[in-house]
């Protein structure tokens, strides 16, 4: 009876001793700038961000020990696990805030939407490079957002001229499987509106998190018989909806996903018999013998420092996005020292960096990215810099581009983006600013 | 006909008129509607599989153990990690002796212990030992996707193309799944009825302290159950695996298997095999021809909601035992 | 022996039936909550607020609501995410089309939204026991989740299906900041903690608790299951759902469906069962176990400076939840409140063993 009592207060005792082990951490490095990195390893969405992960830690290191940081200013990170969560993502955020973070990167449209409330108060910049909300590219009310490179918008509205290119689309069906969340509804109205200008019918298949009953989605698509499917999975939905597209005997050669639909985790189970599919190529796709990867290979895994666990993952299409995504993130950085001074920067500065962005031809070169990323101008209106994306195929061994560069119809989506801003800051009380007036 | 045979054969009409009801709305015709019957009819054996094992233990201890899905993965997971090293039949065998050891770990250190405790407190405890063998099983082996390929294959079979216009999908690998499910409920039903471990365990379903009485060894068979368990969520893990690959939200889908058991009782066998036949076609028909006048998504509260209905005309289940309370 | 309690004499039937009959129970709560109201918003950083009070605070309330449904009445739930999405989502509705409403009305008003519904998915209760009734709640919580994501008018047709709450407006003043945001909460959940505890102490609480030991008995000596049961449902629906309000839009700020999701559920019952089922002081243990916990796993490597990967933190945060959850059903099944009872009785022969 003792004994067991001992016991009990042991464990008492034990779980009051690690509630208190969360105490205070070291102050924050007064001479690094701190990037912190939302990451999900773990959860059905894992196999799609380790290779993201991968990369954008890569590149902070890399630029630690090729460059010795930007400018001279050392680059100092922490990975946090949100598994996808929104709840996750907010705490991760607010644990991470008391380091002075200058931008944080998400990668989830749903953390994108808690936190964009949340960064207007706490000065913080989101870099939501390929993803996030579509109506950010507004800086004049999304003063923190940066969409940079490309939107869901954007990406529905390639996809759709690219289909056009095969034939006219009026009279055709054209079925979008999407993830029930924030990230799967955002193309929606922009391919609704697209559906009444072109005349296709759009039919909606949602599916819900994770993702792996698609069975009865795939059976009303081999009832419907739609001309086109547009993907836009993540995490293990791709590769179940791939699979279940084999086994309906639908047409991989229809399929198109988006950029976060088409990377090797989605297409590696079925292999071969997902021959045909096809994917959005935002800016790159599955290249790894450019510059930046031969020094990776040299700065980092040659000398053990690499993150991934196989070197082989380097330069695959996931990898390279969260690559290109630190790397917009310390180009920002690098645009706010050349004004603010060459030092440590803070995050209102590291802001203006991004809103100032100016990736030239020649500057492309230099970083060694010539051929995955497009010259780009971001500006307090346009928060984006560039919205041009190819497409890329998968021939049951590899990602091969299969089109053109396509331009997103600025035209079309301008009006959208700017109404849905509006809406947005009617309902928060902000007051939007002025860009002609703002340097 | 006693008011309990009435309700059921009202809620069986109730169905059937249900499932034919498309093609009755002109909706859909004859082949379209039966490929959606065979995948639904398919899915549900899948559902079965993982329902099984959750049978066996609530017979034979009582326990309403959830984690069979997080089991699932677990030996799914093993195989196809340890495939990666050795010959399909040394990987096979290998993965049954893990299963066999867990389930040694589990009776001592969980069921033991909680000997005499409330059922909700078991639940409980199998709660911990899903979360545990969850956060286990992805350190062990990893938590990426695998593929597993036991040679199952791929490409969907048109048949009767010459009857029906655009010919009946039938998918070859749901097919060899139901035929496995099959082959393991005969063997399980060999097993129980002609040997004596089987003799032994359906005593101690009856009543614990009788089989005790008797000189039955109660923990040996507790053992032995989960083993069987185990070995059923192996089989599960290779099906399902098989066609989704080998990863963390394989356990999602074992949630599914609770209303599965719900239809069939909680205790029986061939419930579970009738209950998930009938909770893979009421989903898959209602989100086909229900769903898109909901906007679709639908078939992931149908199966639970299709149980609560059937449970408001018989509360134990189709084929479970009535539950007598007595003050 | 730290003082006395023998010597207090009651002369009233009042006050021998309050809440707190020792004096010194009286004293330390008193000062409990002074300290937590008028020295906690001084002392503690912001992250504390933000990211362990806040958070503790609004999933004990929840606690206490699921307690009364699984602890008090017996009736196992999982869809206690669901019934807090109610609630959520009830309060965001109310709080857009009727902005000039009140808060405290309005979060008012979503918790008797939330007991609609709960009474509603409540009804089954009455045919249906134990895990049945379990797998029934489910039904509730994966239909309330697809109904948020699906339905537009819940989420006021925003296209992305993510909403955020407006600003949160108390009697003309903006709450806004960390120490404004506990101090509302903390008053709230002490408002409903003790409506709590004495709804339980009184007629309906004895009914429920009769419910819960022998229902057959129970119905035999005259008390009404459908009176005792839907009750049940709707006052613990009513605290779940005024949590679930506050949660979003005092924790989250901006929410999706998926913030109210089964695992959510699950969480709830793990702070209810090692918490301790049947006990108000349990909801508040559990919830602070289960807040601590995974930031406590996650802080003690980096703490103790080993580098482990952040997937493997995860991983091994699982397995200990897990083997906690285990080794606290073994040690003690009644929770961690009964373990404070021990402690109390220890405390009271202290030094001496016996």
């Amino acid at each position: 009876m003792n004994g067991k009592l001992r016991i009990k207060a042991a464990a008492v005792a034990l779980a009051a001793a690690g509630g208190l082990a969360w105490a205070a951490d070291a102050a924050a490095q007064a001479k690094e700038i701190f990037v912190p990195v939302l990451v999900y390893r773990t959860g059905p969405y894992a196999p799609n961000g380790v290779p993201w992960a991968d990369g954008f830690v890569d590149y902070l290191k890399l630029v630690n020990a090729r460059d010795g940081g930007v400018n001279g200013v050392k680059l100092s990170y922490e990975e946090c696990e949100t598994g996808y969560a929104t709840d996750r993502g907010v705490e991760c955020y607010e644990r991470l805030k008391s380091k002075h973070p200058v931008a944080f990167s998400p990668l989830s449209t749903g953390i994108t939407y808690a936190l964009t409330d949340k960064v207007d108060n706490d000065h913080i910049v989101l870099i939501t490079a390929g993803y996030g909300r579509a109506d950010s590219v507004d800086g004049a009310v999304f003063k923190w957002n940066f969409p940079l490179m490309g939107t869901y918008w954007d990406g529905a509205d390639i996809l759709v001229q690219h289909v056009k290119k095969k034939g006219s689309l009026k009279g055709k069906k054209i079925a979008l499987v999407y993830h029930d969340s924030p990230y799967g509804k955002e193309p929606i109205p922009v391919l609704e509106e697209l559906a009444k200008k072109e005349g296709f019918t759009l039919l909606k298949l949602p599916v819900t998190h994770p993702g792996v009953e698609q069975k009865a989605t795939w059976l009303q698509i081999r009832q419907q018989r739609p001309d086109y499917v547009f993907l836009w999975g993540w995490g293990v939905m791709n590769s179940t909806a791939i699979k279940e597209a084999i086994a309906v005997g639908y047409p991989r050669l229809q399929m198109y996903g988006v950029w976060w639909a088409a990377a090797e985790p989605d297409v590696l189970p079925a292999e071969q018999a997902a021959k045909g599919y096809n994917g959005l190529a935002l800016e790159h796709s599955a290249e790894n013998n450019l510059p930046i990867h031969k020094d990776m290979i040299k700065y980092l895994y040659d000398k053990g420092k690499g993150t991934a666990a196989d070197k082989k993952e380097v330069g695959q299409v996931l990898y390279n996005r969260g690559m290109l995504s630190a790397m917009l993130t310390v180009e920002s950085i690098r645009t706010a020292q050349a004004k603010y001074g060459k030092g440590v920067m803070t995050a209102d500065q590291v802001r203006w960096g991004a809103e100032h962005l100016n990736i030239d031809k020649a500057r492309i070169k230099a970083l060694g990215v010539e051929g995955i990323l497009q010259p780009m101008h971001t500006s307090c209106e346009d928060h984006e810099g560039v919205r041009m994306a190819r497409i890329h195929t998968w021939d049951g061994s590899e990602w091969s581009y299969t089109s053109d560069w396509y331009t997103a119809d600025y035209k079309l989506l301008r009006p959208m983006i700017e109404q849905s801003a509006m809406k947005y800051a009617a309902e928060k009380g902000i007051k939007p600013r002025d860009c002609k007036k703002e340097m | 006909m006693n008011a309990s045979r009435r309700n059921l054969a009202a809620f069986f009409a109730l169905l059937a008129v249900g499932a034919v009801m498309p093609m009755l709305l002109g909706q859909a015709r004859f082949p379209q509607w039966l490929e959606i019957v065979l995948g639904g009819l398919m899915s549900g054996v899948l559902y079965s599989l993982v329902a099984l094992g959750l049978v066996l233990i609530f017979k034979a201890s009582g326990v309403f153990n959830f984690a069979q899905g997080a089991m699932v993965l677990f030996a799914a997971l093993s195989l196809v990690r340890l495939m990666e090293k050795m010959p399909f039949a040394v990987a096979l065998a290998a993965t049954l002796a893990i299963m066999v050891a867990l389930a040694w770990l589990v009776e001592r250190l969980v069921l033991r212990p909680l000997v005499n405790q409330e059922g909700i407190v078991l639940f409980m405890a199998t709660l911990g030992v899903a979360y545990f063998l969850d956060g286990f099983g992805q350190i062990v082996w990893g938590n990426d996707v695998y593929t597993l390929d036991v040679g199952m294959p791929k490409e969907p079979k048109i048949i009767l193309e010459k009857t029906f216009e655009g010919g009946i999908l039938v998918n070859t690998e749901d097919l060899i799944a139901a035929l496995i499910a099959a082959l393991l409920v005969a063997a399980l039903a060999l097993f129980f009825q002609k040997t004596s471990t089987g003799r032994a365990l359906r005593a101690v379903a009856d009543d614990h302290q009788a089989a005790q009485s008797v000189g039955i060894p109660l923990n040996r068979i507790w053992v032995i159950v989960w083993s069987v368990a185990g070995l059923v969520a192996l089989v599960a893990g290779v099906v399902w695996g098989s066609k989704l690959g080998v990863q963390f939200s394989l356990q999602q889908v074992a949630l599914k298997a609770l209303p599965v058991v719900i239809l069939g009782g909680f205790t029986s066998i061939p419930g579970a095999i009738v209950g998930g036949l009938l909770i893979g076609l009421g989903e898959k028909l209602s989100e086909v021809y229900l769903g898109p006048s909901f906007g679709g998504g639908i078939e992931n509260w149908f199966a639970y909601v299709l149980a609560l209905v059937f449970l408001l005309f018989r509360p134990e289940g189709l084929f479970g035992e009535k539950h007598i309370d007595r003050v | 022996m730290i003082y006395r309690e023998t010597g207090q004499f009651k002369t009233t039937y009042a006050s021998d039936q309050q809440l707190f009959p020792i004096l010194q129970d009286r004293i330390f709560v008193v000062a409990f909550l002074a300290f937590a109201f008028g020295a906690v918003p001084f002392i503690a950083t912001d992250y504390l607020f933000r990211a362990i009070l806040t958070p503790f605070l609004i999933l004990s309330l929840a606690a206490i609501g699921l307690n009364i449904l699984v602890g008090y009445c017996g009736q196992l739930s999982l869809g206690t995410g669901g019934f807090m999405a109610v609630g959520a989502y009830a309060a965001y509705n109310l709080a857009i089309r009727l902005p000039s409403l009140n808060l405290l009305v309005v979060f008012v008003l979503a918790g008797l939204c939330s007991t609609a519904v709960g009474a509603l998915f409540g009804i089954p209760s009455l045919r249906i026991k134990g895990f049945y009734l379990a797998v029934t709640t489910l039904a509730a919580q994966f239909f309330l989740d697809w109904a948020f994501a699906r339905v537009g008018w819940f989420t006021n047709y925003s296209s992305s299906g993510s909403v955020s709450a407006p600003p949160l407006l108390f009697f003309g003043h903006v709450i806004e900041g960390p120490v404004e945001k506990y101090l509302f909460v903390l008053s709230i959940v002490c408002v409903l903690a003790l409506a709590a505890k004495n709804l339980t102490r009184g007629a309906i609480g004895r009914s429920w608790m009769a419910m819960r030991d022998m229902d057959v008995a129970a119905e035999v000596i005259g008390i009404r299951p459908l009176y005792a049961k839907l009750t049940a449902f709707a006052v613990s629906s009513f605290f779940v759902g005024i949590a679930g309000a506050l949660w979003a839009f005092i924790y989250l700020g901006a929410w999706e469906p998926l913030a109210f999701d089964v695992n959510r559920s699950f969480e709830l019952l793990f702070m209810v069962i090692i918490g301790g089922l049947g006990s108000i002081v349990g909801s508040f243990l559990g919830a602070a176990f289960i807040v601590i916990l995974p930031l406590a796993l996650n802080q003690f490597p980096t703490a103790l400076g080993i580098p482990i990967s952040t997937a493997t933190i995860s991983e091994i945060e699982l397995m200990v939840f897990g083997a906690l959850i285990v080794f606290f059903l073994i040690a003690e099944p009644r929770g961690l409140a009964r373990l404070c009872a021990i402690g109390k009785e220890k405390l009271r022969l202290w030094p001496f063993p016996h």
